[in-house]
């Protein structure tokens, strides 16, 4: 069950905070050394795909929408398209692959381009939803004015319910923060990279509670370009492409962050569901792992979601050294966005598709050939299978 | 500046009520459930005989947090957040500030009652131990 679908180039500017250079620049970076990455050229781009598009709806959450990247670019594109709604930070890679299999485009270009980190200030937040607007609508109004303003809260509540029933332990997160960032200490790109003990972990201070200062990933501005291609075209690209074995992007409750009946699951749970659903491979068929970490406590989800390890297992898988350095299921190998940086999830799947080249240099998992990745938190899911061809 | 809600044909009942000390929640009038956030249509059975009606204002904690990260100017930290289930309203729960309690003392499954915070013409439900 394959998608007619690959991956054939990532590239990723060069990222930092405070970087005080505009977004667009930062997009053409990548963009460069994507095309690199998969031996194309601007010409050969004929579609573009981001998420969510233009948006103010906070500080530097998104800069850029398909228009002014295709003006920049100077692309001629058959196929374009933003996606604020749809299955995560996942969803512009997804539609993508559904572009290229039913012949819309050829190479499509998915970007995502961020300045949260210039974009703060001492009275604008990075990811604030509704920030500066009067009055706000959707699902939000129902937390943000009762100062749940953000997802740090959101996912702190989550943590709490999950900490309650199944006996989790800051020390069990603490492991997920301290892995990734020995993780980052072997990556170059990545934002945070000094080392990082248990004892600054437990000592850092706390922002939701059950979540401290580095359960949270960081703003950072920067810009990732994944390039999905048509499953023919792909085979004339630099590197071996790598096939979307199977995505998922379901939903089966409530758009809010609080009234899922169970909130020791997320919609990441009904997203892998579907993804397995769609393919004869198993957990166990997976080498390498990138997870949506906008905070810790969205990793031991994610696992449990994609089924590495049963309903509140998830603890204990973490603390076997499963997920870290050496381990059997090695998860944001380059640090994730608790210390590489936040990019939205594309970062995550920027290294997967790395590893999976063997590009990864001191962090490589030998002999990578499946990764899963898994983006959002909350009700937000996507998840999706890769292998190399 | 604490942002407001817009307020809409749905969901004026739930941002109002608090002006009569009522927690109003919709329920679907066909099949009875509760609709949290309030929609004009029950997604359960489709009906639009939706109508808000007071429930008793007190409820259970399902979970919560101490937010301890001023994330507006002026915003006084610590507080607590609870998500509480709502007697008399099955399956639905109402997020809001923990008011009136050392943050610090919340807990699962405590019993909290509603109160109610006025901001222009916005009645926010603010939750506080019941005993």
């Amino acid at each position: 069950m394959t998608l007619n679908a690959a991956i054939t180039g990532v590239g990723m500017s060069d990222i930092g905070r405070k970087t005080g250079r505009p977004a667009m620049i930062h997009l053409a970076e990548a963009a460069r050394r994507a095309l690199e990455c998969a031996g194309l050229t601007k010409n050969d781009i004929d579609g573009i795909s981001t998420y969510p598009g233009k948006a103010d709806n906070s500080p530097g959450m998104s800069p850029l929408g398909t228009g002014e990247v295709r003006n920049a670019l100077g692309l001629k594109t058959r196929w374009h398209s933003a996606v604020p709604d749809g299955p995560s930070q996942m969803a512009p890679i997804q539609v993508a692959a559904m572009a290229v299999a039913t012949g819309q485009a050829r190479h499509v270009l998915c970007f995502r381009a961020l300045t949260e980190s210039s974009s703060q200030t001492a009275s604008q937040r990075a990811s604030i939803p509704g920030a500066g607007r009067a009055r706000l609508g959707g699902w939000y109004s129902y937390l943000v004015p009762a100062n749940a303003m953000s997802a740090s809260n959101w996912a702190g509540w989550m943590a709490q319910r999950y900490f309650h029933e199944f006996g989790m332990t800051r020390e069990h997160l603490g492991l997920v923060a301290t892995g990734q960032r020995a993780f980052a200490q072997a990556n170059p790109a990545a934002v945070m990279r000094t080392p990082l003990t248990m004892e600054d972990y437990l000592g850092a201070r706390m922002i939701s509670s059950p979540l401290g200062l580095f359960d949270c990933d960081v703003p950072i501005d920067g810009a990732c370009v994944v390039i999905v291609s048509a499953a023919d075209a792909a085979k004339d690209c630099a590197k071996a492409p790598l096939t979307i074995e199977a995505m998922g992007a379901a939903l089966g409750s409530q758009e809010t962050w609080d009234q899922r009946a169970d909130l020791t699951t997320m919609g990441a749970h009904d997203s892998a569901a579907d993804m397995w659903a769609r393919t004869d491979l198993k957990p166990a068929d997976v080498d390498v792992l990138g997870l949506y970490d906008g905070f810790s406590i969205f990793v031991p989800y994610w696992l449990e979601a994609m089924g590495f390890c049963g309903h509140g297992e998830a603890k204990d898988f973490i603390a076997e050294g499963h997920i870290g350095p050496g381990g059997r299921f090695p998860v944001n190998t380059g640090g994730g966005q608790l210390s590489g940086g936040r990019l939205h999830g594309f970062g995550l799947l920027h290294e997967v598709c790395t590893q999976l080249w063997g590009q990864a240099g001191g962090r490589q998992v030998d002999g990578a050939s499946v990764g899963a990745c898994g983006m959002g938190g909350g009700f937000i899911a996507g998840s999706m299978l890769i292998r190399r061809a | 500046m604490r942002p407001l809600p817009e307020l809409t044909p749905e969901n004026t009942a739930f941002w109002t009520g608090g002006a009569e000390g009522r927690l109003m929640i919709a329920f679907c009038d066909d099949c009875a459930r509760a609709i949290h956030p309030p929609q004009l249509v029950c997604p359960e059975c489709w009906s639009e005989k939706v109508e808000s009606r007071a429930v008793p204002g007190t409820g259970t904690v399902y979970t919560y947090t101490v937010n301890h990260q001023p994330w507006a100017p002026g915003m006084a930290v610590p507080f607590a957040l609870a998500v509480v289930d709502l007697d008399g309203a099955p399956g639905a729960r109402v997020t809001a500030e923990v008011v009136n309690a050392d943050p610090e003392s919340i807990a699962i499954g405590q019993k909290m009652k509603v109160g109610f915070l006025n901001i222009d013409d916005v009645w926010f439900p603010q939750w506080e131990p019941a005993q």
